[in-house]
This record gives structure tokens, sequence and C-alpha cells, in this order.
């Protein structure tokens, strides 16, 4: 399944508890996010890519993501950098001029962005959705909101498989497609399909679930148990943390 | 009364279509060992529906455990004491792991974790799972998938099983452990399969469903 194609691994984040990982996570992206200077973005850049590289992130398949996100990140480069208040830099096109300022600021931002997705991929891309899941049960979140987050993943991988099935079924069969009605037909069967299919689907795994005395609760069986190194990795990602948020106070 | 499951003059048809069933009987005692064979599209799975309470029938009745069951709380009890193992092992499995699987109808019924883990890991005993507990189930093969299937079936410790083609894609290694398990520790059940050395070996009496009929049959 193309959403889990990280969680699969024996990396030290592999092994690290998932509630560590939320508990984490989000201060230390909130602290990010807030920066207003360089320097914090920057630190967190090289300590998220750290990270990456402890987790063996496939660097292909992460690039790819981060492709995908920088791309909005490059809108951002057409437009700030000019017209920015601030010092004019060495060159000025016509009426667009340069500015430094502008130039930083969005070089804080494109730091900030990688830096967070980095982390981000490397922390909870490296725990199968469902470990994900049960941690927030366990970290007492309320049980509606995790049920959906349970069943839209489990519907967008049923989803997914759907397609693939029905994808490999027309290629056995020699589909390939061209600029012509058959194409777009078949592909509106495909999608037709995909929606029939996909709801029978999630109605036949219901009826398993009451089969399997299912009244709207889910039980939980592994539970997490703190080790060492969770507790290492939690105090020094907090120490990072509020690391950080000194030096943006003192700034 | 030894009667497990008694079906009265039912009728069913699926709304878009003919009718499937009218005026079906058809009973099972309490130590019986039926086959169920018809040709496809009989409707073989949609009578195990309709004994589960996944489906309602038209009109008729249908006691099980001596009681009519009507309606959603009536089968919630027949779904504790009756275990339904689907045609397509997809449908059964929604747990990540094998062991999740397995667990999530033992701790619906109320039972503890320690006690769950000790169902978890007698059923896999049982069925020779063992080492596939931890297993992530979407990357398994379709008889691994078949046979984790009939364990979290299995692991609700059911009164009767309706078993839909339970060996329909299982070598014949596996299809011998699966009967083995079958002879020592099910006594009750109704196996539909297409399978005739299965029906000899596992039944004691065979009906075939045609038309909308229950008629008994011999091989
Ligand atoms: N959800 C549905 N909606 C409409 N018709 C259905 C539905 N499910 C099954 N049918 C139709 O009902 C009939 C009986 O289906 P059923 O699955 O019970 O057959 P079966 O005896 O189990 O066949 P097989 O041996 O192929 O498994 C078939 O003709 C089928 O097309
Ligand atoms: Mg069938």
């Amino acid at each position: 399944m193309h959403l889990e194609e990280f969680a699969e691994g024996e990396s030290f984040f592999h092994r690290l508890d998932p509630r560590v990982k939320l508990l984490t996570l989000g201060p230390y992206t909130a602290v990010i996010a807030v920066a207003h200077d360089p320097v914090v973005p920057l630190a967190a850049l090289v300590l998220s890519s750290v990270m990456a590289v402890v987790a063996g992130l496939d660097r292909k398949k992460l690039l790819n993501r981060l492709a995908a996100v920088n791309i909005f990140v490059l809108m951002l480069w057409l437009f700030i950098p000019f017209g920015y208040p601030g010092e004019e830099l060495f060159f000025a096109a016509g009426p667009l001029t340069v500015t430094k300022e502008g130039i930083v600021y969005v070089l804080t931002i494109t730091m900030k962005t990688n830096a967070i997705v980095v982390a981000t991929i490397a922390m909870l891309g490296t725990s199968e959705i469902f470990s994900l899941a049960h941690a927030f049960v366990h970290l007492k979140a309320p049980g509606k909101l995790v049920h959906l987050f349970f069943f839209f993943y489990r519907y967008i991988s049923v989803l997914h498989e759907e397609y693939s099935r029905l994808r490999r079924a027309m290629k056995m069969r020699s589909f390939r497609p061209r600029t012509n009605m058959h194409t777009y037909k078949s592909y509106a069967w495909l999608v037709g399909m995909l929606l029939v299919s996909s709801y029978e689907r999630s109605r036949r795994i219901y009826n398993a679930m009451l089969c399997r005395g299912f009244s709207g609760r889910f039980p939980v069986i592994d539970h997490f148990s703190l080790r060492k190194h969770d507790i290492i990795f939690g105090v020094l990602m907090s120490t990072v943390t509020i690391t950080f948020v000194i030096i943006l106070t003192l700034s | 009364m030894g009667q497990l499951i008694n079906i009265r003059n039912l009728s069913f048809g699926y709304s878009n279509g003919r009718k499937l069933f009218n005026g079906l009987d058809f009973s099972l005692e309490k130590g019986e060992r039926v086959g169920l064979v018809g040709p496809n599209g009989a409707g073989k799975t949609t009578l195990f529906y309709l004994i589960m309470g996944l489906l309602r029938p038209e009109s008729g009745e249908i006691r099980v455990f001596g009681r009519p069951r009507e309606n959603e709380r009536d089968f919630s009890e027949v779904r504790q004491r009756v275990g339904l193992l689907f045609q397509d092992s997809e449908d059964q499995l929604f747990c990540p792991t094998v062991e999740e699987d397995i667990a999530f109808g033992p701790l619906n019924l109320g039972l503890s974790h320690s006690e769950a883990r000790a169902v978890v890991r007698e059923t896999c005993k049982r069925l020779g799972l063992n080492g596939l507990e931890k297993r992530v189930i979407h990357r398994l093969s379709g008889g691994e998938k078949r046979l984790v299937a009939l364990a979290t079936v299995v692991a609700m410790n059911p009164e009767c099983y309706l078993l839909d083609e339970p060996t329909a894609g299982l070598d014949s290694r596996t299809t011998e452990r699966f009967l083995r398990y079958l002879r020592e520790y099910a006594d009750t059940y109704i196996i539909i399969t297409h399978n005739h050395e299965v029906l000899k070996n596992a039944a004691d009496r065979i009906y075939e469903l045609r038309e909308g009929r229950i008629e008994p049959f011999s091989l």
C-alpha cells in the first residue's frame, strides 16, 4: 500500500513507541512553525535530516514526496522576494526589486516546510497507521475521532486495492489507453466499478464485524510499553524543543 | 428440542431480482454435520446470511437455538453463538495484524486482554498457524488468509459453524489439516463445498439447494 511505504523497516524510529512520537512531534513542529528568524528553522532542518537518515528512509521516495510539497514553496519564491519591504539587493529588474529581507523570508519558509515534512515522515511515516490509531486511543483521544481515522484509512486502502485489481484485470486483457471512445468508456467503467465494488465490500466488511460481535467499540490488544530508548528519545526531543523556544524568546 | 436451526416457509429475493427462496424449509439438529451443495447462484451463501441476520426474509420464520429471530437484538445473540466463515476471506479480515484480527471477536465478547491473548495462542496452535500471529494481514497469501479467517471464527468458540466453501483454494495438506480440525473440535456445522472428497470426509448428511428448495442429496 502506497500510504505506508516507509512503515516497514527496523530502524530506531520504527521501534520507537508511537505515543512518544505523537507527543514529541506536536510541540517540535509547532515551534518550527512559529519561528520568525532563520536560525531555528535551519537547526530544525539539519535535525530533521539526521532523523531521516537514522530512520533509513528510502532517498528516492522521500525526495518524491518533498518534490510534491516544494512545488507550492516554489510558487512563493516566484512572488515574495519581489517587492518585500527592505534593503534592495544587487539587481533590480525594472519595477521589480528583490530585497534581502524577502529572500530571507522565503528561505525561512522553505526550511520550515521541509523540516516539518521530513520530521513527520521520519517519525510518523515509520509507524503503521494502525499503531498510530492505537496510540491515539492510549492517549485518550476521543473514540469517535479515532474510529473516523481508522475507517478513513481502511476505506482508502480498500479503494486503492480495488483500483489496482481492476487495472490489472484490464491490462491482462491487453488494454492500452489511447485517445478514443473505447478508452474513455473503459475508464468510465473503471470508476463506476470502483464505486460500486468498494461500497459493496465495505458493507460486507461491516457484516463481518457484526458477526464477530462488533458493537461500536474497537478493542485494542497490543499495549505499548515504554522502554529505555523511548524515554531517552522523549527527553532528547523535549530538550531540543525547549532550546528552540528559548532561542525564539531571546531573539 | 435439540434443534439448533429451524427454518420454516422462508421466502426471500434480492430487491432487484427473481425470488430466490419460496417456502423453503430446513432444520439442523445439535451434533449434525451437514453438507450443502448446489449450482452456482442457487442461493447457498444467501441462506447463510439469512441465518445470521445479515439479510432479512420477506416472510417465514427463522428459529435459532429454539427461539424465533426477528430483529437486530435477536440476531446479535445468534452471531455470538454461530460462527460464519465467509466465502471470501478478504471480507472477513479487517484488522492490521493476524493476532488483532483473531482477538477482535473474543474482546468483543468481553474477554480480558490476557484471556484474549491466550485464545489467540490456543487457536493458532490448533490450526497450525504458529508464527503467523504478528504478520500483517494484507500481505498474507490466499490460503493463509483462509486459515486466519477460520481462526477468527474458531476463536469465538461457536456452538455451530456455517462454513462457506472453506477449502476452496487450499492445498491438499492444508485441507487435510482443516478437516482434522473439524473432526476434533466441531460437532455441529453446515459446510458448503463443491469438493466431493471433503463432503465424504466431513458430512454425515448432504443436502442440495436447487431452484429454491432443499432436498437430500447423495454423492
Ligand atoms: N447483493 C446482491 N444483490 C442482488 N443479487 C444478489 C446479491 N448477492 C447475490 N445475488 C444473486 O443471488 C443469487 C444467489 O447468490 P448466492 O451468492 O447466494 O449464490 P451461491 O449459491 O452462494 O453461489 P456460489 O456457489 O457461486 O457461491 C445469485 O443469482 C446472485 O446473482
Ligand atoms: Mg456462495
